[in-house]
C-alpha cells in the first residue's frame, strides 16, 4: 500500500544550510542532484564544502537518474516520535545510486510488498512535498 | 601511555528503570557517586584535581568542582568522541592528563537520569535549523525516520545478516547470556527477571531486525572512577588496575555515527568501527586477543555486540553470530566471558561507563560473577560510531 506522503509532514524538517541548499532546491524541482568534485570528478554525499578524496573545494552539482538499489533496510514498528504513531510500520532504506558510484542516501521505500524488501532490490526515486518549502526524495520499487 | 595511570576508585549509584530516580536530582547523583569513588580509593575530595566525562554530560565539571569544594581544578575534559563511544575515551583522557602532569587525581563520571530529562529510545531531535555540520547531516536522516540509534544500528545489523547469514536466534543468545549474568548481579535492573530464547523470539518488534529484547535498557544511574599516577596508586586502598592501553577514534567517513550517517566505505559498513582501535590496543599492550581473560563490550543492541567481537579479533569477520551461539560469552565457562554484570542490555545503561567499572571489579577479583584468575580485561565503548577502547590489567 502506498501512503502519500509516506511519512507525515509533521516529521522533523531538514536543516537547509549553505552546503545543502542546492540539494533541497533541486528536490523541489523534482530532480535528484549529487555534489561532484571539480578536482577529481568523484561524487560525494552528504554535501560538504570539500572533497574528502582530493581536498578540492571546487565542486558542481550533477543531476542523476534516481535509480539505485537497496543497500540495507530496517522496518520501524515502535514510533520514536508522536508524529509517527500513525505511520508505523514504515521502512527505512539506505539506497546506493546507480550513476553516482559510492553515493548512498538514507530514505524510505514507499511501496514494498510484504516479503519483497531485500538487499539489492532495484528502486527509483520519487519526490514528496512536506511543505511548500521542503520536498524530500523517497524511493519505490523499480518493476520491470 | 602504557601503565601511566591506574584506576584506584570505583562507584556505582543505585540503578533503576528510567524515571525510578525520585529521591534526588541527576546532578546530586553525580556528586554522590564521585564522592563514593574517591572514598573507595581511600582518598578525599581534596585530592581531586581533574574531571573527565563524555556525551555532553549535563553535570558540568566546573559546577561539580565548585559544589564539592575542590581546592584547585587543573583539568576538565569532555571528549568529542560521540555519545556512548566516549566512555573509554574519558578514561583514556584522564590517564593522559595524569601522564602529562596536567592533573594528579582525575575522576571520570557519567550520570544519566532519563526520567528527569529524555529517554534515549525516543527521537533525538526535533526540527533542526542550525548551521552546524551536524544539522546539515541530520537533514538527510530525520525526515526519513532515522531519528535514533535503534534505527541506525538496525540498518548496520541487517547488512551484516545479508553478508554473513547472521540470524535472529544468534542475537537472542547475546540477550539471554547477558540476562543470566544480570540475574546473578543484585545491582542489575534486570536482577530477578529471567529470559529465555523463546522470550527473545516472541518479543514485540521495535525496529526490525531488533525486537524489544535486542535493545538496551533505558535507566537512571551514575558511575564514577578515580585515576592516579603509578607511585600514588600503590598507596591506595585497593589493588590498582592499570590502563595498559587505550585508543579512541574512527575509521573514515563515519561522521557522527550510524544513528544518523551511513556513508562509510562499503568494507567498513557492517562493522562496529572498532577494528582500527583494536590494532592500536594490542600493539600498545604487546598482547593478542587470546590473552584477554574477559571482555566488557558495548551492547546497545545485541547485533552490534557481534560486530564488535569481530572488530576486536575474538572471532573472524562474519562469525560473531556462531561465536555467541557457541556459549563463548557466558560466565564462567565461555571462551570469553563478556558483560559479566549484565551490560547495557540487562544491568543498566550508564552509557558504557558501567562496563569499565565491571572491568575493574574483575581485575580486583571482586566481581559478583568473577572470572577465575582474570588478569586482562578488554573494555570497548559504543560501536557503529566514533568510539574508544581500553585494555586493563591487574
Amino acid at each position: 500500500m502506498t501512503r502519500t506522503p509516506y511519512l507525515p509532514p509533521t516529521m522533523p524538517f531538514p536543516a537547509v544550510t549553505e552546503d545543502t541548499r542546492p540539494f533541497w532546491d533541486a528536490c523541489r524541482r523534482r530532480e535528484l542532484v549529487v555534489q561532484r568534485c571539480s578536482g577529481c570528478g568523484s561524487f560525494r554525499h552528504p554535501p560538504a564544502p570539500v572533497c574528502w578524496r582530493c581536498r578540492s573545494f571546487a565542486h558542481e552539482w550533477t543531476a542523476v537518474s534516481g535509480r539505485g538499489s537497496v543497500f540495507t533496510h530496517a522496518v520501524v514498528h515502535r514510533a520514536p516520535l508522536p508524529a509517527l504513531e500513525a505511520a508505523v510500520p514504515f521502512t527505512v532504506v539506505v539506497v546506493g545510486l546507480d550513476d553516482a558510484p559510492g553515493v548512498r542516501l538514507v530514505s524510505n521505500l514507499v511501496d514494498a510488498e510484504p516479503g519483497e524488501l531485500r538487499v539489492g532490490l532495484p528502486v527509483e526515486v520519487l519526490f514528496e512535498e512536506m511543505s511548500p518549502e521542503v520536498t524530500v526524495p523517497r524511493f519505490r520499487v523499480r518493476r520491470a | 601511555m602504557k601503565d601511566a595511570a591506574a584506576i584506584v576508585g570505583i562507584a556505582q549509584s543505585e540503578y533503576t528503570k528510567w524515571g525510578g530516580l525520585t529521591r534526588c536530582t541527576e546532578y546530586q547523583l553525580a556528586l554522590e557517586t564521585i564522592v563514593k569513588a574517591v572514598e573507595d580509593a581511600g582518598l578525599t575530595v581534596d585530592d581531586l584535581d581533574g574531571f573527565a566525562s563524555f556525551s555532553n554530560d549535563r553535570n558540568e565539571a566546573a559546577f561539580v568542582a565548585t559544589d564539592l569544594g575542590v581546592p584547585e581544578l587543573r583539568y576538565a575534559g569532555m571528549t568529542w568522541i560521540v555519545g556512548g563511544g566516549g566512555a573509554c575515551a574519558a578514561v583514556a583522557e584522564a590517564a593522559m592528563a595524569i601522564a602529562t602532569g596536567m592533573a594528579s587525581c582525575v575522576v571520570v563520571y557519567r550520570s544519566i537520569a532519563m526520567g528527569q530529562f529524555q529517554r534515549f529510545g525516543r527521537a533525538l531531535a526535533g526540527d533542526v535549523a542550525g548551521g552546524r555540520p551536524l544539522d546539515a547531516a541530520l537533514g538527510f536522516a530525520l525526515p526519513f525516520g532515522l531519528v535514533n540509534a535503534t534505527v541506525g544500528m538496525a540498518l548496520l545489523v541487517r547488512r551484516h545478516m545479508h553478508l554473513y547469514g547472521t540470524t535472529r536466534e544468534q542475537l537472542g543468545h547475546v540477550a539471554v547470556t547477558f540476562r543470566r549474568h544480570a540475574n546473578r548481579n543484585p545491582a542489575a535492573v534486570m536482577h530477578g527477571r529471567p529470559m529465555t530464547l523463546a522470550d527473545h523470539a516472541a518479543a514485540r518488534p521495535i525496529v526490525e531486525p531488533f525486537g524489544l529484547l535486542d535493545c538496551c535498557l533505558e535507566t537512571d544511574g551514575a558511575d564514577a572512577l578515580v585515576l592516579v599516577a603509578p607511585e600514588r596508586a600503590r598507596d591506595c586502598r585497593h589493588r590498582p588496575v592499570w590502563v595498559m592501553a587505550a585508543a579512541e577514534g574512527s575509521g573514515p567517513r563515519f561522521g557522527c555515527g550510524a544513528w544518523a550517517m551511513h556513508y562509510m566505505p562499503e568494507e567498513d559498513y557492517a562493522t562496529g568501527n572498532t577494528e582500527r582501535l583494536a590494532a592500536t590496543l594490542y600493539r600498545t599492550a604487546g598482547i593478542r586477543p587470546a590473552d584477554v581473560d574477559c571482555a566488557q563490550l558495548y551492547d546497545h543492541y545485541t547485533g552490534m555486540l557481534l560486530l564488535q567481537l569481530e572488530d576486536l579479533g575474538f572471532c573472524k569477520r562474519g562469525e560473531g553470530g556462531p561465536f555467541a551461539a557457541s556459549g563463548a560469552l557466558a560466565w564462567p565457562d565461555g571462551a570469553l566471558p563478556t558483560n559479566t554484570a549484565g551490560g547495557s542490555l540487562s544491568e543498566a545503561y550508564i552509557h558504557g561507563l558501567n562496563h569499565v567499572v565491571e572491568g575493574v571489579k574483575q581485575l580486583r577479583g571482586t566481581a559478583v560473577s568473577q572470572v577465575p584468575g582474570a588478569e586482562i580485561c578488554l573494555v570497548a565503548s559504543g560501536s557503529g560510531i566514533p568510539t574508544s577502547a581500553l585494555l586493563l590489567r591487574r
